[in-house]
């Protein structure tokens, strides 16, 4: 791991993105205010729990967005020096899955039953590299071959029901690095699979970014999955960021009361047995009816004052890299 | 698979079977016979008893449903009681002209329901979708042969326009034959295309949902490749299955239209057969049309494996 040095230019500009959702029964703030930069071959981690918007933000990284019914807004959105804001359809197009490629949650239904994996692998590189007949068929098994799929030539006329849960995984994972792309969006690539398959699959994941120097950004509801594997951390509750810092000064030193919360609940093997594992009290707030005045982890926080619930506390720099967005946490 | 295709046809024979026992006994349950009519027209012979006797219906029910099964088995439907002519030889002779027919019809559901249903899908909730889903409603809701009357008189009043008496063979004239079934096969093709279109709509809207359309488009592909490679074929499947079942409808359909446009086929003539009580050309028609829709289900069923690779026949 090796740390991030500011002076570099950062691969992806994220400042003050928001997306909300228009639905029938009204509006859905999914991302609040998040800006992050993300520096070349870098790996971040997004941890959160369920409908805390990282699949969201993810999403729009790449304007996936569905416009209507969803918004998009940002200060500034720029991808190695391209405005994604102001870029075209077409110019999009360019960057998903070449630039900018994403493996999703659940390989059981992100690849299209019908087509084969030769059929799927295929489009993408004759999209954006423009290859053709025997050199394509050659670029697809040695693809398989990396991402450890055995006799790929044989995997290539297969159907996706004809795979496992880890091999249609690996498939989306050879698909989404087909083009070197320079950022791998990785949600939740393992929440769907064995346990004993995720930590191959993450293995899998970081190694093949570190080779093509590609960024990642790996999203989890589990901490243990990103604890070895990424450079920074960023922790989001209700569609914002609450902390992010180097992952090593995040496990040693978490500062916001919900990080701490989250590092607690990770069940341990060198505890008592007897010991019930940590949760934290409460729900998360139901973005669609609350109006967030001040910190929406306050119902929940043990350190909750007038203060917390009045005013939103900022994101701010504690030491080097580290910032938390909470009154309490100086 | 072949295991398969072999087991549905022998299931053709125990189908066929039944049915022709309920068309051979429906078609006598009807007041008046042949005979009667025969000779209250004139000309056949004066009495009707020698007319029954000349004509095998003298005989018990049962003796004359094994004497006609016997012939079905050996490929003989037999003959005519009007014009003496084999049964087989009149259907063959009509026969293409109603498959012209519902081809045609056919195609034409493929040609209107399929797009208007992708692009309902696509503009959803806008202005283009309701209208044509009210053009859907109306297909679906207006009766064909009603249509088809507006379209005679209509078309005789405005355009000084009727279709015309004599029909031409495609051989013949195949510019005239083709534009001679251009308006009986749209109008036929309407409550089809209608009902097709709906299911393409409600298909497209649910697979455009589906993760696999996400992972597309997370691909850069164009929302064309998106749509047609991605989502269509998908979409396809249970659209192919109500088509399978319209089918039956469509050679419905075709006697109607025959009848109205007065194109020669095999649904005029199945009604004329019924007005003159013809009995052996009314059960030659139906067990061929039982065939028919048999086969044509058989082979929507196999369509399925071909479009879906998780289905496989055993």
């Amino acid at each position: 791991m090796n740390p991030v040095k500011e002076n570099r230019t950062p691969i992806l500009e994220v400042d003050g993105l928001s997306v909300r959702f228009f639905t029938r029964d009204g509006e859905l703030n999914a991302v609040r205010d998040v800006s992050f930069n993300l520096y070349p071959g870098e790996s971040l981690g997004v941890v959160g729990e369920s409908g805390c918007g990282k699949s969201v933000t993810a999403l729009s990284l790449m304007k996936l967005i569905p416009i209507p019914p969803g918004n998009l807004e940002a200060r500034r959105l720029h991808f190695n020096g391209v405005n994604l804001l102001r870029a075209s359809e077409k110019k999009m197009r360019d960057i998903r899955g070449n630039r900018i490629s994403m493996v999703f949650q659940d390989p059981m239904t992100s690849l299209n039953p019908v087509l084969t994996v030769w059929k799927q692998m295929g489009e993408i590189l004759e999209l954006h590299m423009g290859l053709k007949g025997g050199e394509l068929k050659d670029r697809c098994i040695e693809l398989l071959g990396m991402v450890g799929i055995s006799e790929p030539h044989m995997r290539l006329k297969s159907y996706p029901h004809q795979l496992s849960g880890g091999m249609r995984q690996r498939v989306m994972i050879a698909m989404a690095l087909s083009c070197n792309p320079s950022i791998l969006l990785a949600d939740e690539p393992t929440t769907a699979l064995d346990v004993t398959i995720q930590d191959q699959i993450l293995r899998l994941i970081q190694s093949l970014a570190k080779d093509l120097e590609a960024a990642t950004i790996l999203i989890t509801h589990n901490f243990g999955a990103v604890a070895g594997m990424t450079d920074r951390i960023m922790v989001m509750y209700a569609g914002k960021i609450v902390e992010t810092a180097p992952t090593m000064e995040l496990f040693h030193n978490p500062l916001h009361p919900y990080t701490r919360g989250l590092l607690q609940s990770i069940p341990r093997a060198d505890r008592e047995t007897q010991e019930r594992l940590f949760s934290i009290e409460g729900m998360p707030p139901d973005l669609l009816r609350t109006r967030i005045q001040g910190c929406s982890f306050a119902p929940r926080c043990e350190f909750t004052t007038q203060d917390c619930t009045m005013h939103l506390p900022p994101l701010e720099k504690v030491v080097q890299d580290h910032h938390v967005s909470c009154w309490k946490a100086k | 698979m072949r295991k398969y295709v072999i087991r549905r046809v022998l299931l053709l024979v125990p189908t066929v079977i039944l049915l022709s026992f309920l068309v051979f006994g429906i078609i006598r349950l009807i007041p008046g016979d042949a005979v009667e009519l025969m000779v209250s027209e004139g000309g056949f012979a004066d009495d009707t008893k020698e007319l029954r006797e000349m004509l095998g219906l003298d005989q018990p029910i049962f003796v004359q449903y094994f004497k006609y099964m016997k012939g079905v088995f050996k490929g003989d439907l037999g003959i005519s009681l009007w014009s003496g002519e084999p049964v087989l030889s009149e259907i063959s002779r009509r026969l293409p002209i109603s498959f012209e027919l519902a081809l045609m019809a056919l195609i034409w559901t493929f040609l209107l329901g399929i797009p208007i249903g992708v692009i309902s899908a696509l503009k959803q909730d806008t202005g283009t979708d309701y209208a044509l889903r009210s053009f859907a409603i109306a297909g679906l809701s207006i009766p064909g042969f009603w249509i088809a009357t507006l379209i005679l008189v209509f078309g005789a009043i405005w355009f000084k326009w009727v279709p015309p008496m004599d029909y031409i063979p495609f051989r013949e004239d195949p510019i005239q034959n083709l534009s001679q079934l251009v308006v009986p096969s749209l109008v036929l093709s309407l409550a089809l295309s209608a009902g097709i279109m709906r299911m393409t709509r409600t298909m497209m809207l649910e697979v455009m949902r589906e993760d696999y359309i996400r992972t597309a488009r997370a691909k850069g592909l164009t929302g064309w490749t998106v749509v047609i490679r991605h989502s269509l074929k998908n979409a396809m499947i249970p659209v192919v299955s109500i088509m399978g079942i319209q089918l039956a409808f469509l050679v419905g359909g075709t006697v109607i239209m025959e009848s109205i446009f007065v194109l020669p086929g095999m649904g005029k003539y199945l009604l004329d057969a019924i007005t003159w009580r013809d009995y052996p050309v009314i059960q030659g028609i139906n067990l061929f049309i039982c065939t028919l829709i048999i086969t044509i289900n058989l082979c929507v069923d196999l369509l399925y494996g071909f479009l879906d690779p998780r289905i496989r026949y055993r």
